[in-house]
Formats: structure tokens, C-alpha cells, sequence
């Protein structure tokens, strides 16, 4: 199995106007949703959101009441799932525990009538392309967490599937082996050049491993880009309240643009109401005198709490109507320091390149 | 410290504090248990009536038994409907125990509840039941008439305990191999069946002593050539009671406990894989 070979099988998903009812409730509603070939695109959304369910929908379990599913120019919304020639991995791993590793990895290309020579050798260099080359013989319980995700994983893309999907494969990780798969996971992408679809709740794990990230909530595309752009220029309330850390602090249209309060904080736009979202890590203690220009917008309020959290340190500031400012600063000893105690004023500035304006009241 | 003192669990009751619980377990076994193991000693009497204790010893009873071409047919008969019963309900009960663990349908529950309702209705309901049936479609004493009304008394046996095997089974195993490219049938009998085949085979067991054991509808429809062990065994303790009886109950109470003590050993076996 060389990489280039799977890189030529990658398709595009082409999704329309999928729609799927659970009685009154949508699962899905009206989604419309372009997979390009060979891109690593997450789904990411809060848990019922219906990120699962789309998933489901594009393995073939879950049959949409209308809308239509193509792998390339093909239609595939009527295929079965043992048809559709898609790699699966799932939260579980669903490794089949009454057969060996090598069994496991065998199984797709088993059904495909491989021989058995050819058979070995490719579940062993699917095994080395995880990194465990020699565990063919091992049973499933002689393996730990992480071996166990890297065999779901080899049986999933060893029969070079056009399409990879995955299914929160590495929530039932700890923390440190998580991050690590989460970069070997997007190395192994690179390397099979696979359409790959991956469904997580975990905005940062999204943010690591994607090109892009779709945001799905209540059964609808919320936003679609980069996580770049996802972070820095969230498309709603909703976005920016998940993706990331965020205070929002409402804006009034005044006279020279839309403010907060008696600042003026960007010109004036189009719709009924904006918000300004400020990242905690954007935001710096300023000089207790200083003035908003046009480079820095200064807020003022009490410092209320620091969190000591390892690597960082969390501020909460109540700003004087009441809001509070979550702030992030960095622990080192030529970072910021707070420039004040517990309860008194303090001054916070945000750089104006850092502005995040999105439509919508607060809630 | 003696054995009364000692805990008996993790926590710090002992044995001594533990004794009416074992003296009340031991009444209750006792209990369940004499009644039928008193037949064990009769049976080996030398005596022409049931006898205890026997006053002689003899083997003769099962000399009786063996030998008597009435009683070798109807054993024949009873393990003929048994394992014929266990053919027919052990698929059924396995498909029915599938569909209704895999399906969302509102009416899953509804159907549960018709399927084991032969576990709920009384026997001799069933047995008068099926006997009218029986007699329009002119089904009464016949093989085939038996297995019918015996599998649907092993059905809910069936789905039950087969039910009971996929709770612990992980259905994202069957989604990952047809995602792999195998039929759904493929993906059951390749993924799902050898994980609950401990349960499977259980439940075939139950379902063969279900109707190896049965007597209320065997009494109503079968008969003649087709009179099972029990009907006989029935019939002979109305008519002329003889030790006879008593080394066919020995037989079938070790037959029975062999293959309950197989399926136990089979379900810990399940549950520990």
C-alpha cells in the first residue's frame, strides 16, 4: 500500500440539503456541506448537536429523510454501509475481541477475497505505518488504550478507503496520550492523503488537527473555515462562546461607530445588534493611568480572582457594569503582572488589531 | 480468632453475627431440594411400592425401564421434541432477541411483552388453548404439534437470556465491520454471534429442558405413538404407582441438573468475557 496510491483514491463529499427528523426534532436540518479531497475537516459541536448523526449519515447507518450524499460524482445516499468503502473508527474502537491484531487489521481485506500472503503482508506494514510493527500475534486485551486506538485505526484505513471517518476516536484517552495522538493522527493524514471526516466535542482538539472545522448546532451548519478563522473571526455568539474562552461584551450603535459604553470601538455595520468578543489571551494589564487611543482600548474594573493554572495564570476583572473579564497571562518572570490585589482597580487593555466584532446580542 | 469471629465480607460482620443467615439459607435449600432427591433412594428399592427408606436395595426398577419398549419409545419421543423444540426456538428467539435490542421502533416494547407472554399465562391456559387449536387443524398428537407449542413455552427463555448476552456486547462492533465492507448477516455471524455464543448456547439448553420437562400440554396434545416420558410418567402415578417412576425422575433430575450446571458454567463464562 503506498501513500500515493490512497492519495489518488481520495474523494470529495459532496453534501445537500440533508435533513433528518427524530419526530419533532431535527437531527439534521437542511445541512449543506462540501468535503474537499484529501482534507481533514471536523465536525464539531456540543454533544445532541447532530455532529453524529451527519457522521452516521455519511457511513451509511443513518438514512436522512431527504437530501443527498455523493462520494465524488457518485450519489451514495441509498448504498449500504458495507458498500460505500469508508474506514471507520470509532470512540469504543470496536476491535473484535475473540480475534487477534493481525485478525482485526485483516478483516476488511478478508472480505475483499485478499490472500492470505498478500493479506499479512499488508496488515504488517499497516501495523508499522502506526508505529506497531510485531503486535500482529497479540490479542486484544494484551494491549493498552492507545495501541488499541492505533489498531482501530490500522483496520480502518488498511483496505484504502476512499473516505476515513472518525467518531471522537481519542475521547476515551488521557490528556497527554490524547495530545499526542492527536498530532500522530494528523501526521498519518498527511501521509495517506485520505478524505477524512472527524466528529469531536473538544473545540481544542478540532483547532489542533483540522484544515477545517464545520461547527454544527441544533442540526445546522453554524460556520465553516479554518480554525484560524473560526478562532479569530467567529461567525455568531454561539461560535464564539465555544470555540475558545470568551467574555462578550455588548455594543451600542452610537454616532461615530459602534460602541461600548463612551468608547468607540469599531464603524458602524450593518444589522440590529453586535458584540464585542474578547479573548482572554489577547488582553494585557495597562498602565493604571492610561487612556484608550488608537492603537489600545482600555477597560477598567476590580480584580475579583487569579486562578494559578501551571503555564498561565486566569484573571477575572469585574468591569463596573457588572460583566466579567476572563484574562489570561502567561507565568514566566518577564510576563505581566497583575498591578494590583485582590479588590483593587485594575486597568485592561486590548490591542485593536484584536477586535472581534459579531453580530447578535449577548446572552 | 475462630471462624465466628472472623468478617465475613469486606465489611465487618462476621460469621457468627452471619449464622441465622446461613441456617435459614440452608432450611430453604433443604427444602427445594429434599422433595426431589427423595425419589433418589426409592428408586433403588426392592419394594412393588414407593418405599422410604427402602427396606431391600435393587436395580431392578431400572432394569424395569430400560427394557420396556413403552417406556424406551416415549424417552425416545420427549428427547425427539426436545431437541426438535430447541432447533426451532433457539434461531427465533435469537432473531426476535436482535431485532428488538438493535431496533428503535416504538413498538419494540409491545412486541417484548406479546413474546414472553407464554412465560406469564398460565401453562394449563396454554395447554387448553393450543389443544382446541390443535384439534381444528387436527394437529393434536403429532410431533410437530408438540415442538410448535414447546418452542413458543422456550421462546421467552430464549430472548431473554440471549438478550442479556448483547447488553454486553458492544453493537459498534457490527457497525465497524460493515463499514469494513461485510453484509449486515455477514457482520452478525462473523462479529456478534461468536461474542454471544456463551448466551446463545445457554438458551438453547433451557429451551431443550423446557420441553424435556414439560407435562401440562404434553398431557393435552400428545398422545398415542406421540406420548412423551412425561404423559407416561403421568398417567402411570394416576393409574399404578411403582418404583418404576422413581428411577425415571432419578435419570431426569441428573439429565436436568447436568445441563443447568452446564449453563451456569457457561453464563460465567459469557459474563467473564
Amino acid at each position: 500500500m503506498k501513500a500515493s496510491t490512497l492519495s489518488d483514491a481520495a474523494l470529495p463529499i459532496a453534501i445537500r440539503d440533508l435533513t433528518k427528523r427524530y419526530g419533532p426534532v431535527y437531527a439534521l436540518n437542511a445541512v449543506d456541506l462540501d468535503v474537499h479531497s484529501g482534507e481533514f475537516l471536523t465536525l464539531l459541536g456540543p454533544s445532541g448537536s447532530g455532529k453524529t448523526t451527519l457522521l452516521m449519515a455519511i457511513a451509511g447507518f443513518n438514512r436522512p429523510d431527504s437530501g443527498s450524499i455523493k462520494f465524488g460524482a457518485e450519489e451514495v445516499i441509498l448504498k449500504p454501509p458495507h458498500k460505500r468503502d469508508v474506514g471507520m473508527v470509532f470512540q469504543s474502537y470496536a476491535l473484535f475481541p475473540q480475534m487477534s491484531v493481525a485478525d482485526n487489521i485483516g478483516f476488511p481485506l478478508k472480505l475483499r477475497g485478499v490472500g492470505a500472503p498478500e493479506r499479512a503482508a499488508r496488515v504488517e506494514e499497516a501495523l508499522e505505518t502506526v508505529q506497531l510493527g510485531g503486535f500482529g500475534a497479540r490479542g486484544i486485551d494484551q494491549l493498552s488504550g492507545g495501541q488499541r486506538q492505533r489498531v482501530a485505526l490500522a483496520r480502518a484505513f488498511v483496505f484504502g478507503p476512499r473516505i476515513l471517518l472518525m467518531d471522537e476516536p481519542l475521547s476515551a484517552l488521557d490528556k497527554k496520550l490524547r495530545e499526542r495522538m492527536q498530532i500522530e493522527l494528523k501526521h498519518l493524514h498527511r501521509k495517506l492523503g485520505v478524505t477524512t471526516v472527524y466528529v469531536t466535542h473538544d473545540q481544542r482538539e478540532a483547532l489542533t488537527m483540522s484544515d477545517r472545522i464545520a461547527v454544527i448546532n441544533d442540526g445546522q451548519l453554524v460556520q465553516l473555515d479554518a480554525p484560524e478563522v473560526i478562532y479569530n473571526a467567529p461567525a455568531n455568539a454561539f461560535v464564539a462562546d465555544f470555540i475558545g474562552e470568551s467574555t462578550m461584551l455588548p455594543l451600542t450603535r452610537g454616532a461615530s461607530g459602534l460602541m461600548y459604553r463612551d468608547q468607540k470601538i469599531a464603524e458602524t455595520r450593518d444589522g440590529e445588534s453586535w458584540s464585542l468578543v474578547v479573548r482572554p489571551e489577547r488582553l494585557f494589564f495597562a498602565a493604571q493611568d492610561a487612556q484608550s487611543d488608537d492603537n489600545t482600548i482600555v477597560l477598567r474594573g476590580t480584580l475579583r480572582e487569579t486562578v494559578f493554572q501551571g503555564e498561565s495564570e486566569m484573571a477575572l476583572v469585574a468591569l463596573d457594569n457588572g460583566i466579567e473579564l476572563a484574562f489570561r497571562f502567561g507565568t514566566g518572570a518577564t510576563t505581566n503582572s497583575t498591578g494590583g490585589g485582590l479588590g483593587e482597580q485594575v486597568a485592561v487593555g486590548l490591542n485593536r488589531k484584536d477586535v472581534i466584532i459579531i453580530p447578535g446580542e449577548t446572552t | 480468632m475462630s471462624w465466628f469471629s472472623r468478617p465475613a465480607t469486606d465489611t465487618q460482620i462476621t460469621h457468627g453475627r452471619r449464622l441465622w443467615l446461613y441456617a435459614l439459607a440452608a432450611v430453604i435449600m433443604i427444602l427445594l431440594v429434599i422433595p426431589t432427591l427423595i425419589v433418589v433412594p426409592m428408586s433403588f428399592s426392592d419394594s412393588q411400592y414407593l418405599e422410604f427408606p427402602p427396606s431391600n436395595w435393587s436395580l431392578r426398577w431400572y432394569e424395569e425401564y430400560l427394557g420396556s419398549r413403552k417406556w424406551m419409545r416415549a424417552t425416545m419421543t420427549s428427547v425427539q421434541v426436545g431437541v426438535l423444540t430447541m432447533l426451532v426456538a433457539t434461531p427465533l428467539g435469537t432473531m426476535a432477541a436482535y431485532a428488538l435490542f438493535v431496533s428503535r421502533h416504538r413498538l419494540t416494547r409491545a412486541i417484548f411483552l406479546l413474546l414472553i407472554t407464554p412465560m406469564i399465562v398460565p401453562v394449563i391456559l396454554i395447554a387448553i388453548g393450543t389443544f382446541y387449536a390443535y384439534g381444528r387443524m387436527g394437529m393434536n398428537n403429532t410431533i410437530a404439534g408438540l415442538v410448535l407449542a414447546h418452542a413458543a413455552l422456550a421462546l421467552p427463555l430464549v430472548i431473554i437470556v440471549v438478550t442479556a448476552g448483547l447488553r454486553s456486547y458492544d453493537l459498534n462492533q457490527e457497525q465497524v465491520a460493515r463499514s469494513l465492507g461485510a453484509t449486515r448477516s455477514k457482520a452478525f455471524f462473523l462479529i456478534t454471534l461468536p461474542q454471544i455464543r456463551f448466551s446463545v448456547i445457554t438458551a438453547a439448553l433451557l429451551s431443550f429442558l423446557t420441553s424435556f420437562d414439560e407435562v401440562i400440554v404434553a398431557i393435552f396434545v400428545s398422545g398415542g405413538a406421540n406420548a412423551t416420558l412425561t404423559k407416561h410418567m403421568f398417567a402411570a402415578l394416576r393409574d399404578y404407582i411403582d418404583p418404576t417412576i422413581a428411577a425415571i425422575s432419578t435419570i431426569m433430575v441428573i439429565l436436568s441438573s447436568v445441563l443447568l450446571l452446564l449453563t451456569q458454567f457457561l453464563g460465567a463464562k459469557g459474563t467473564r468475557d
